[in-house]
């Protein structure tokens, strides 16, 4: 079972209804699809259907004082996965973490982990089996780094002497903060104090981790390390959960993605699906010389639907292997053709996508729309006044 | 319970105040100005200096102690008998007040400081249980006054023995009173007030409003281990010791009772939210 998704979520997700199914893309995706969803080495053998549930919190609420920090969140978390819990701020994913170990309990429903209530007597051995990296590091400033992890070590059980020690140097090292551990973690950077974090967390070689924002605060080159340090991590047969509101960073990770906004699961899958549900039909953005020729695909077999912008037009298609006849036609026509732009949706455009179906865009719904709806390269008003601006 | 996870979370609490420099610097000087300076220099003032007015006055504030308290050192000259009073009777609330207020200094940021410093997040998270870090934080709040009231006590023993000793025919100090006192008496006193601060720790916002809360609520307590201190090293017999297990009872139902305040949720700082 990859995914536990509440009652009312059932039919939006066998029946998704689109914000935009027939709009272009706005732009091309900056990564291939192929590469930005990539599973990492060991879960490219497994199939998601016999992936097993590693947690799984079912019409899960949890209210702090007069704040509904969840309401009825439903999911499921696929041993082996890097599954991404996607929301705005507040959307309740710290606390669904917190759910996870046992750190809190839900007022209402159920939370399972490894087949065990973590809040419940047997709540130590969840967590032992969890490594846990907050979205603050949560190190003792005072203590070196060496001090730190040997901390997480005792209480994890490792216990104390030179083996621990060496296991303490050769974790810091997988996260290259070796050299480091002597100095106290108050003179640390941010990086630093996210390694060591890491190193903490993966210490009692924990078989689920849950990644809080791991790269809150951290510059854009030590971001992309702990990704990486990431993806290699359920390379070694570990399940990651992690929680971002940076699109960017999950689309580079997610095997699978859970959208949930105000503590309320909104829909989860692997990103490749929910695209192929949200854009059945493949898209191709065709630019030619003073939009010569455009208009002339619209009566060619396959092309279900056009938008013309400008020197711009977007073609809804049948099927991907009717670009071929398109652009052999507008050849034939004598159209010097600038550019032909397959349309690869975005993590980004499926998370507004989602939001916007559920009118929770971040925006006025209908901005969204109007963007989603531009031809590729059309700008937004606010862009063209910027470029203007720019131009002056 | 793992007593093992609750010796760490003591040791790394340790660990971290030995690294306080702010903090053991002044409650060292606060031990050394009670168990070092103020005896060192009133039993000089009276047992070297002989200043004949000190020693009357002492003399007469001597009277009020009760003739068992005094019988011991009868025979022995004026300077001998107050400085005997002094170190033995009149310097007890030392060992009281010291520690008292040392280890309710630790104990008033041992939660609230997990939770400011977002270190809370980690130990809710970890498989130590909400018992064992209490037992942990409550360990190592209770090491540093117990510690400042050991080495002090020793310092101040020989102290009192070289300025005093010689007139009262030896050394004397400690008498059977305060062994009992620093191993019976103060014991209780300091774990039933730290059972409140833990549990005060556990619930204010801040360290500050801990410190400020904790100090009402360790004040009275300390005035009556103060007195009581007093009362079993002046009067003897067997009610002090009576009175020492009754606030044995008294502090193991409160740290019983203290255990429940400590929760992960309370680490997280989102109890009562």
């Amino acid at each position: 079972m990859v995914q536990s998704p509440h009652p009312s979520d059932v039919e939006s997700i066998s029946a998704p209804a689109v914000a935009d199914p027939v709009a272009p893309g706005p732009k091309p995706s900056a990564l291939p699809v192929h590469d930005r969803r990539a599973p990492s080495t060991a879960t490219a053998t497994r199939s998601t259907d016999s992936a097993q549930a590693v947690v799984v919190i079912d019409g899960v609420t949890k209210r702090f004082g007069e704040v509904d920090a969840l309401g009825l969140l439903s999911l499921a978390v696929p041993a082996g996965r890097i599954t991404v819990l996607l929301g705005p701020n507040g959307a309740g994913k710290t606390t669904a973490i917190r759910l996870i170990t046992g750190a809190l309990v839900p007022d209402e429903g159920s939370v399972s982990v490894f087949g065990i209530d973590p809040g419940g007597r047997d709540g130590e051995d969840v967590r032992m089996r969890c490594g846990v990296v907050s979205a603050k590091p949560s190190l003792y400033d005072r203590l070196s780094g060496m001090d730190n992890l040997r901390y997480a070590a005792e209480l994890y059980g490792l216990g104390r002497g030179s083996g621990v020690d060496a296991r303490v140097v050769e974790a810091a090292d997988q996260f290259g903060i070796a050299a480091d551990l002597e100095q106290r973690v108050g003179g640390y950077s941010t990086g630093m104090k996210t390694r060591l974090a890491l190193a903490r967390a993966v210490l009692h070689q924990p078989t689920l981790m849950l990644l809080d924002e791991p790269t809150s605060g951290l510059d854009p080159e030590s971001a992309v390390a702990v990704l990486a340090m990431v993806r290699d991590m359920t390379a070694e047969g570990k399940t990651v959960l992690m929680c971002t509101h940076l699109l960017l960073e999950a689309e580079r990770l997610a095997d699978q993605i859970v959208v949930i906004d105000k503590g309320a699961h909104l829909l989860s899958g692997d990103p490749d699906t929910l695209a192929a549900r949200f854009w059945p039909h493949p898209t191709v953005s065709i630019t030619t010389t003073d939009g010569f020729g455009l208009d002339t695909l619209a009566g060619i077999p396959g092309v279900a639907d056009y938008q013309r912008s400008g020197d711009t037009a977007a073609y809804r298609l049948d099927v991907a292997e009717r670009v071929p006849h398109l652009v052999a036609a507008l050849a034939e026509g004598g159209a010097a053709i600038e550019s032909v732009v397959p349309f690869q949706p975005s993590l980004e455009d499926l998370y507004f996508a989602i939001r916007a179906q559920y009118g929770r865009g971040p925006n006025d719904p209908s901005d969204y729309v109007a963007w989603r709806r531009r031809a590729p390269g059309q700008k937004t008003a606010p862009e063209h006044a910027q470029q203007e601006e720019a131009t002056r | 319970m793992n007593y093992r996870r609750v010796a760490t979370v003591a040791r790394t609490d340790l660990r971290q105040l030995a690294q306080a420099k702010d903090f053991w610097v002044p409650m060292g000087l606060l031990g050394s100005m009670f168990f070092i300076v103020v005896p060192t220099i009133l039993l000089l003032s009276i047992t070297t200096i002989g200043d004949v007015d000190v020693v009357d006055r002492m003399a007469e504030a001597l009277e009020v102690l009760p003739e068992s308290a005094m019988a011991q050192v009868a025979n022995v000259n004026p300077q001998g008998q107050t400085g005997y009073a002094l170190a033995v009777f009149l310097f007890a609330p030392v060992a009281v007040i010291v520690p008292l207020t040392i280890s309710t200094a630790v104990g008033a940021s041992a939660i609230v400081g997990e939770r400011e410093r977002g270190t809370g997040e980690f130990l809710a998270h970890s498989p130590a249980s909400a018992r064992e870090i209490y037992l942990g934080k409550l360990l190592a709040s209770i090491i540093p006054g117990y510690f400042t009231v050991a080495v002090g006590f020793t310092v101040y023993s020989v102290i009192v023995n070289l300025l005093v000793g010689p007139d009262v025919g030896g050394w004397f100090f400690p008498t059977r009173e305060w062994w009992i006192m620093i191993l019976w008496v103060l014991p209780p006193f300091l774990a039933l007030c730290l059972s409140l601060v833990l549990r005060l720790s556990a619930r204010v916002s801040s360290t500050a409003a801990a410190q400020q809360a904790s100090g009402l609520v360790s004040l009275p307590l300390i005035m009556t281990a103060y007195s009581q201190a007093t009362g079993f090293l002046v009067g003897g017999g067997w009610v002090p010791v009576a009175i020492g297990g009754v606030a044995w009872m008294v502090a193991i139902v409160s740290l019983t009772r203290g255990v429940r305040s400590v929760t992960r949720a309370r680490l997280l700082g989102v109890a009562g939210t």
